[in-house]
């Protein structure tokens, strides 16, 4: 009764819609669009916890470039003093405490003022740093790999939903059948077995059976004139064995979760009142059982994306791959902390965002979220 | 008293452990996965007795062998198990080395043979490995046998991979342990004392949990100096792999607590004056161990990969230790695979690890679950 009330009283305030503000009042008074609001205000603090991690790590390794470098120089014959050390170290900004040090990156990466030296030179609001071993601005190392790595991520991203949704509808309607073992072992072995072997054992039959041996992504073609819509084939091509051996063990996790769900929700008394009705087996399935069950992947999504970054590094090095895997090895081993720390902060942010777009999703998905704050 | 009757008594005065225990002795695969690991860790713990050589024994006569041949019939008779001895011959005219089996003398593969001394456990000194080589059928020596082949530079495999299961069997374990008392500890706190307390930790579980693994991985290991004993590399990679891994039975352990924390035994036992500490792990923690047990049990199988991933980039175990992963890297390109396929067998142990821990942790989790 009072639910009813409430509702002829929301109509009848719509109808008028006198004011901006008040349409505005309207907007913002809604559980969803409130929910949206709190979720993104909290990705603010999260952003900078993972920044102060990010920099704490990539802090640890013993040494500076400095350091390193000037061992490489005393290879080669020329030897630093140390007052020129540490002229070197002052320059890079390297001998001031930690927190300082984080406080000068962190500030330069949000804003680094127009009437600065290296906005003069780059004409770009956020700075950085630089790139000791590239001997570039950090950001135009990133820049090249950046867009190819968020390519090659949301290709396996797509195939492993595409793969693993039908199989886990097939194998929880056919519970037990020949079909779901034969799923599920290979689905077992993809997480089982690591990634680089997998990638080399892929890469050692498909020179065996092809003749050619695909190393990295692009074809001496594409180095030279981009990709482009005829050649975007022989790129797909080159990323089979990337998305078999990085898609499979991901795969198995999302099909594990939806079979699980889908023989829940297909034993549950709704189901049973469908069937009795007389409502078709494949609308119980996939308007019923389907909507029901997708959520905790849904809300997965964060997970599956800081997967993908995991499986996509090792996995590169070993297929020689141009995405960003290969480039942050390069930069640890060197000390190049400002690049390190830069793709480390990049792909975290990247599933900050995920998990953020897989809780909006799911508030659309499960109205229960929108009331209970979503809080996990 | 009928025996129905008893049996009927038997089940509701089992322990929570007894009734899990019997659920799980029902379960196959999860039996076998335990009979696996069982043999697995049994085989590393007398590593130094069941590999007939030593870590760093080298052969370069042998350096890239295939899988020794075992023959049993030499001349059309019988003799047991023998292999034979790789010789090398200069020709004189050409130049060329030539390495080849000399057919002309054969040597028994024999049980308990001496050969280089070890200590089990650092305890015990001995010199007897459970098979070696005999002397030769004419009195030569020098005759190797390699189960699984020779690396690059001419070490036995088979020793090398039972040597290695020392380190990339325990590494999992031990951070799994550690991870375990951390997550329980911190998600403990987290779910009884709530607010603040909570907000802090659960940010900072989120955080971590939002940094791709693998990456972070990278940059912590990068953190280990270089040069120093493998003792401590050991160490920091447990650390490395704990550091990692708790955040995700933290997060367990608090909805736990949250839970089971107004429950009105928790209530009692907090108005008869216990302290905290203690109603957290006398009262609460005993309540979801299996849990906790299933979540780690699942848990290791990511730790194996990880290390074994990161042995194999070069920045986990280094050499002269020896893990999984250092053994995989003579395996690191095409080349290598299609020249000596048999430097894959490491896999062999890796898959069949992971997959052991993966039923068991799922048999666990079946017997755990008291609705089933």
């Amino acid at each position: 009764m009072d639910t009813n009330v409430n509702v002829a009283e929301n109509m009848n305030s719509k109808k008028p819609k006198s004011t901006f503000f008040e349409v505005l009042k309207d907007f913002f008074g809604k559980d969803l669009v409130r929910y949206i609001i709190r979720r993104v205000l909290m990705f603010i603090p999260t952003i900078f916890l993972v920044s102060i991690l990010v920099f704490f790590v990539i802090q640890l390794p013993p040494g500076d470039y400095v350091s390193a470098h000037i061992s490489a120089l005393a290879s080669e014959g020329e030897i630093l003093t140390e007052d020129e050390a540490e002229a070197m170290r002052a320059e890079y900004g390297l001998d001031k405490p930690v927190i300082v040090q984080y406080g000068m990156w962190i500030r330069d990466i949000i804003w680094t003022p127009t009437d600065s030296q290296y906005y003069r030179i780059h004409h770009s609001h956020h700075n950085w740093k630089y790139s000791f071993a590239f001997g570039k601005n950090v950001w135009d190392v990133v820049e090249e790999r950046l867009g190819i790595t968020i390519l090659v991520t949301s290709i396996i991203m797509i195939f492993q939903y595409a793969v693993s949704i039908p199989i886990a509808i097939y194998s929880s309607t056919h519970q037990y059948s020949v079909g779901d073992y034969v799923f599920s072992v290979i689905g077992f072995l993809g997480t089982a077995i690591p990634n680089f072997i997998l990638a080399i054992v892929l890469m050692y039959l498909s020179y065996k059976w092809t003749g050619k041996a695909n190393v990295g992504l692009f074809s001496q073609d594409m180095m030279v004139n981009g990709i482009h819509w005829y050649n975007f084939g022989e790129f797909l091509k080159r990323l089979i064995i990337p998305i078999i051996v990085i898609g499979t063990s991901g795969t198995c996790g999302i099909i594990r979760s939806i079979r699980a769900q889908m023989l829940d929700e297909i034993g549950r008394q709704y189901t049973l009142t469908a069937r009795a009705k007389g409502v078709k087996e494949r609308k119980i399935v996939m308007k019923y059982c389907f909507r029901a069950a997708i959520n905790p992947t849904v809300s997965g999504l964060g997970g599956i994306l800081s997967s993908l970054f995991s499986g996509s590094t090792v996995t590169a090095l070993v297929l020689n791959m141009q995405i960003q895997g290969p480039q942050l090895l390069q930069a640890l081993l060197t000390q190049d902390m400002y690049l390190a720390g830069a793709i480390v902060m990049i792909q975290a942010t990247l599933v900050v965002v995920g998990i953020l777009l897989s809780d909006i999703a799911l508030a659309f998905l499960d109205p229960r979220i929108r009331y209970s704050g979503g809080s996990r | 008293m009928s025996k129905k009757t008893r049996s009927k008594e038997d089940y509701y005065l089992a322990s929570q452990w007894t009734l899990m225990a019997r659920k799980l002795k029902k379960h196959k695969l999860a039996k076998i996965s335990l009979l696996v690991l069982a043999i697995l860790y049994i085989g590393a713990l007398f590593a130094d007795v069941l590999a007939p050589y030593g870590l760093d024994t080298f052969d370069s006569l042998y350096k890239d062998t295939a899988p020794t041949k075992i023959r049993c019939v030499y001349e059309g008779e019988f003799v047991g198990p023998y292999v034979f001895k790789k010789v090398k011959t200069t020709d004189k005219k050409t130049y060329t080395v030539n390495v080849y089996e000399d057919t002309s003398e054969y040597y028994k593969i024999g049980l308990f043979e001496h050969g280089e001394e070890y200590k089990i456990l650092g305890l015990i000194r001995s010199d007897i490995h459970l098979f070696g080589v005999k002397e030769g059928s004419n009195g030569g020596t020098g005759a190797k046998v390699f189960l699984f082949g020779a690396d690059s530079l001419g070490r036995d495999i088979f020793s090398r991979v039972l040597l290695g299961s020392q380190i990339s069997l325990t590494i999992p374990f031990a951070s799994a342990i550690i991870s375990f008392f951390l997550g329980i500890t911190i998600g403990s706190v987290s779910g009884y004392f709530g607010g603040a307390v909570d907000m802090v930790i659960q940010r900072i579980i989120e955080v971590i949990g939002a940094v791709p693994q693998i990456p972070l991985w990278m940059a912590l290991s990068a953190a280990i100096p270089a040069g120093i004993s493998t003792i401590k590399i050991y160490l920091y990679i447990t650390i490395i792999l704990s550091f990692i891994n708790w955040t995700g039975m933290a997060r367990i352990v608090r909805g736990k607590f949250l839970s089971l924390k107004n429950e009105d035994y928790v209530m009692a036992a907090r108005l008869a004056g216990v302290s905290t500490w203690k109603i957290i792990w006398k009262h609460l923690v005993p309540g979801f161990m299996s849990y906790l047990i299933v979540s780690l049990t699942l848990g290791i199988p990511g730790s194996i990969v990880g290390e074994t991933s990161m042995s194999y980039l070069g920045l986990g175990i280094k050499s002269p230790a020896t893990s999984w992963g250092v053994l995989l890297q003579e395996a690191s390109s095409v080349t290598d695979v299609a020249t000596n396929p048999h430097k894959l067998i490491p896999i062999i142990f890796v898959t069949v690890t992971v997959l052991a821990y993966n039923f068991l942790g799922d048999g666990l989790r079946d017997a755990a679950d008291p609705y089933k």
